[in-house]
């Protein structure tokens, strides 16, 4: 086999890799790898300190569950639209492409809107980073995934201007497939949240509290 | 949501990925788990207000949640018709990010109530 | 392959591959090689004069060299100098230059994001080490046990927070382009049991850090947070369990040490083969073995918390595993063993440093052994028996094995051989140095001498072998000065004529000129077995089976041959400044949090604009 034209991350068709796997697509797959021990270690903060003994507010002082479950489903529509955005690019539609992409991030934003809005009433209820252990780990776990997000959302806007500006070619659906699996895995660690902090029940403080 | 796609179009096989291994969900389909996602999202609302004991409704939560996970990671991530080597990796994070941290959390105690 | 229309940026795309600008805007897989392994040996040598700080001040009792606050920032940098700025960046560029020549490729999976890993870490590195001009340094241990980390009143633990989670994106990042890499680009025929073991050593390395280093960076953020914005991760006195950090920490601390020995247990197993004229004993033995010690490693985390009261189960559960490890790591030693019995050795200084290593390594394998039995660690933890036991290990084993590695690769980076002469002396002061320094603290440990304090007193009777101690590590500093001299004067000889395979090796990098072209092989070879190269050169003759050099022998790819190669072009990636400029906003964003909110927005502002430019600018300039 001769030369190798050197192809590499984010562009076009399958660059000749020993696997026949692009290249992005593996190092994303590492990635997302890797941020399940990035998530899994704020959640079990989170779960280590829940439930203990402190000032309030508590959860259930503060949570608005139905709130929350909407917000819930504003982003689980959002991975719907995302998979809608990448099926119309692989039929090179990349005027409905567009469209989804919009919507994804359009959802996106909903949510991190309705984030912002439950903190902010949060922390008009009292909680805040330093009031106690709850407030520290509920904040940095759902803002690193806020975080998330909100990078997510700038891809997914990245990708309208670009494909809007002529820089996307319009036979590919590569970069949109990346920035899918992206958005998708944080949808799926909001999954983890919502049921691990905001469903499953917070036990009373005042039991043995841990280790 | 309630939006039907275009039906008619089926996905240009050559635009189409060389790491598909054939087997790929219609729009049609996406849209089917989507709802299949809300329900499951409504269904652990609704257990979580149902009042059972935590030793019930605490397994029932977190097996619905793997279940969605599961559904996004399989079909939306597509890692279900994908080459085995991308599912290795996220497994090998995924799996090796409960083991370690249950690990702690049990040393803990968090699980001796 | 679709093109587009590439809109002219703001700047015209830097063409230069030589001079600074060619050093500043390089992505090519040998120079940023050499540029992390240039920074890794100026931070050894900070790290030295800090450890030289450490043993003047313990030199006798009452010592005032260092006052207290002093000595704890001195023995926490010298920590975090050796570990993150030293060994992993050195191992880095081993790692950069060598993978992709011996496994056949032009260059990593992502070039760019190669040169962005080298300038984060440059900048991770600069960072912390600011800390000294701009409050203090780091001074709650490498280890940064909260709550004492939590909270010092001093800015240095911000730093050390801030700085590690920058040098952590950066290691990261290259984790996962080495790790594509070989998964990826490896030349046709070139099956993963036909990789070297450096290689191999190379991707479990790198998945050891995919996996370990974001256990470290949620527990760096929760100290920094912790520390700059009032909340209570590690705060006892509302509830929170100072033992969480400790978890988190070692939870990577531990993987983080197989990924410090584990290049140079790959090192060791190109080097030994080389000269013992005999290929690698147990290859499969040594591989999987590799794979194990990876694996297990994520499992022993908690020996390091044998007296910290996790209790009598979680103690013996991590004592079985902790000796469970040392099983495959004798078995590379056996292969090793294996691989040099009756064979035509050499001893080279390479090859000095390698066995010499490995004797140095399994004197500290063995005080490890030691360590794994929970009522005999009780007596060592945090005494100076734990100092003498990492030290044999990193130092002895992967320090030695570096300098085998610099003697081995030296040739094909430079063009040059170093001087042999030298080399010996080198390796025999630093052999009787290190001994001296280290061998001593054995003793000192189990005579109750403690860790981490700036002095003792004369009663405690621990004078003598402090005395040695600190003799012998102005002996270690006079053989790195040797190594310094013989790189100085190595420069100044004229290049040797032709030293593309002086050692008459086994593996592809010998295959091209020394220094390689660019691109590094004009035609990417057919690989057919394991040590291809080795088997171009030689066959086995049927009859008396010894080895005969082959007629044509194994052509070497020279610069010239790139002209010669059916016509077809080689597409190289083109330089670029984008990585330069989207690593520059981490120490932006470091500093903004520590002093000031505008230079965080200033550094968001840089991150959009290096990522911007780097995702809109094609990889090869002007398709």
């Amino acid at each position: 086999m001769a030369d190798v034209a050197l192809d590499h991350g984010g562009s076009a068709e399958h660059p000749e890799t020993t696997t026949g796997l692009p290249h992005t697509k593996l190092a994303m797959w590492l990635f997302l790898g890797s941020e399940c021990l990035l998530f899994g270690a704020l959640i079990s903060t989170y779960v280590l300190y829940r439930g203990r003994a402190g000032p309030p507010p508590s959860p259930n002082d503060v949570f608005d569950i139905p709130y929350t479950s909407v917000s819930s489903f504003v982003l689980l529509a959002s991975s719907l639209t995302m998979v809608l955005a990448l099926a119309a690019a692989q039929r090179l539609d990349h005027g409905q492409m567009r469209l989804w992409l919009l919507c994804t991030a359009m959802l996106g934003m909903t949510f991190v809107g309705g984030q912002v809005y439950e903190f902010t009433s949060f922390f008009n209820e009292g909680l805040s980073l330093e009031t106690n252990l709850f407030g520290t780990t509920f904040f940095v776990l759902t803002g690193f995934h806020g975080v998330h997000v909100t990078v997510g959302i700038l891809m997914l806007l990245s990708l309208v201007g670009m494909s809007w500006t002529g820089r996307l070619p319009t036979d590919q659906s590569f970069p949109i497939e990346m920035v899918g699996l992206y958005w998708h895995f944080v949808d799926v660690v909001w999954i983890v949240i919502f049921t691990v902090v905001y469903l499953i029940p917070t036990p009373s403080p005042g039991g043995p509290g841990g280790g | 949501m309630g939006v039907e796609p275009d039906q008619a179009v089926q996905p240009a096989q050559h635009a189409a990925h060389a790491s598909h291994a054939g087997g790929h969900p219609s729009p049609k389909e996406y849209v089917r788990i989507g709802l299949i996602l809300a329900v499951l999202t409504a269904l652990e609302v609704a257990a979580s207000y149902s009042g059972v004991s935590g030793s019930l409704m605490i397994p029932t939560l977190i097996g619905l949640a793997i279940v969605k996970f599961a559904l996004v990671v399989l079909w939306f991530m597509h890692l279900k018709f994908d080459d085995r080597r991308y599912s290795r990796f996220f497994v090998m994070g995924l799996s090796g990010a409960a083991t370690l941290y249950l690990i702690v959390l049990i040393s803990f105690g968090v699980f001796s109530r | 392959m679709a093109t587009f229309e590439r809109r002219a940026g703001l700047l015209p795309r830097p063409t230069a591959t030589t001079g600074f600008w060619g050093w500043l805007t390089t992505i090519d897989h040998k120079k940023i090689g050499i540029l992390y392994g240039a920074t890794a040996l100026l931070f050894f040598l900070v790290g030295g004069l800090e450890a030289l700080l450490i043993r003047i001040q313990l030199f006798r009792p009452d010592g005032e060299v260092l006052t207290a606050a002093q000595y704890n920032q001195v023995f926490t940098m010298h920590g975090i100098t050796m570990i993150f700025l030293f060994v992993m960046p050195m191992s880095s560029a081993f790692f950069n230059y060598f993978i992709p020549l011996m496994i056949g490729a032009r260059d990593v999976a992502f070039p760019r994001l190669n040169a962005y890993s080298y300038w984060a870490f440059l900048f991770g590195g600069l960072f912390l080490y600011s800390s000294f001009f701009l409050g203090g340094a780091p001074n709650g241990g490498w280890f940064g046990y909260a709550p004492n980390s939590s909270t010092d009143p001093t800015i240095g633990m911000s730093f050390y927070a801030l700085g590690l989670i920058i040098t952590g994106v950066a290691s990261t990042a290259g984790a996962i382009n080495l790790a594509v890499t070989v998964i990826n680009l490896r030349a046709p025929g070139m099956s993963f049991f036909r990789m070297p073991v450096f290689v191999w050593m190379g991707l479990v390395v790198q998945l050891l850090l995919i996996f370990s280093l974001p256990i470290i960076t949620v527990d760096l953020f929760e100290l920094l947070f912790d520390r700059r914005f009032g909340t209570h991760f590690f705060d006892p006195t509302v509830g929170a369990d100072p033992l969480l950090w400790q978890h988190l920490f070692w939870l990577f601390g531990h993987p983080e040490v197989y990924v410090l020995i584990l290049p140079a247990f790959g090192i060791m197993s190109e080097i030994l083969p080389v000269f013992s004229r005999k290929p690698l004993f147990g290859y499969q033995f040594v591989v999987f073995s590799g794979i194990a010690i990876g694996f297990i490693g994520f499992g022993v985390w908690a020996h390091h918390m044998f007296a910290a009261g996790l209790g009598p189960v979680a103690n013996t559960a991590f004592g079985v595993s902790t000796a469970i490890i040392a099983i495959p790591t004798g078995v590379k030693i056996f292969n090793w063993m294996g691989t040099m019995y009756r064979g035509d050795i050499r001893f080279t200084s390479a090859m000095l440093f390698t066995v010499g290593g490995i004797a140095m390594f399994v004197i500290g394998g063995l005080s490890g052994v030691t360590h794994a039995i929970v009522p005999s660690d009780y007596q060592q933890t945090d005494t100076y028996y734990i100092v003498a036991h990492f030290h044999y290990v990193i130092f002895g084993g992967g320090v030695f094995a570096f300098f085998g590695a610099l003697f081995y690769w030296w040739p094909k980076v430079f063009g040059r051989l170093l001087s042999e002469t030298l080399g010996k002396i080198e390796f025999v002061v630093m052999l009787v140095g290190f001994n001296l320094t280290f061998g001593p603290m054995h003793i000192l440990g189990l005579q109750g001498m403690i860790r981490r304090t700036y002095t003792y007193p004369a009663s405690l009777g621990l004078t003598f072998w402090n005395e040695v101690a600190t003799v012998g590590a102005f002996l270690i500093a006079l053989s790195v000065l040797l190594f310094l001299i013989n790189v100085a004067l190595t420069s100044l000889r004229p290049a040797t004529a032709d030293v593309a395979d002086p050692w008459d090796a086994r593996t592809l990098e010998w295959m091209t000129s020394s220094p390689p072209p660019i691109e590094n092989f004009a035609e990417i070879p057919t690989v057919h077995a394991l040590d291809d190269f080795w088997h171009r050169k030689y066959v086995e003759d049927e009859r008396t089976g010894r080895l005969v050099p082959v007629q044509a022998g194994a052509a070497i790819s020279h610069e010239e041959d790139a002209a010669d190669h059916h016509g077809h072009a080689i597409h190289l990636p083109s330089p670029s400044f984008w990585p330069l400029v989207a690593a520059a906003a981490m120490p932006l964003l470091g500093y903004g949090v520590l002093f000031s909110w505008w230079l965080v927005g200033a550094g968001v502002i840089v991150a959009l604009v290096g990522f911007y430019g780097w995702a809109l600018e094609p990889s090869v300039a002007g398709e």
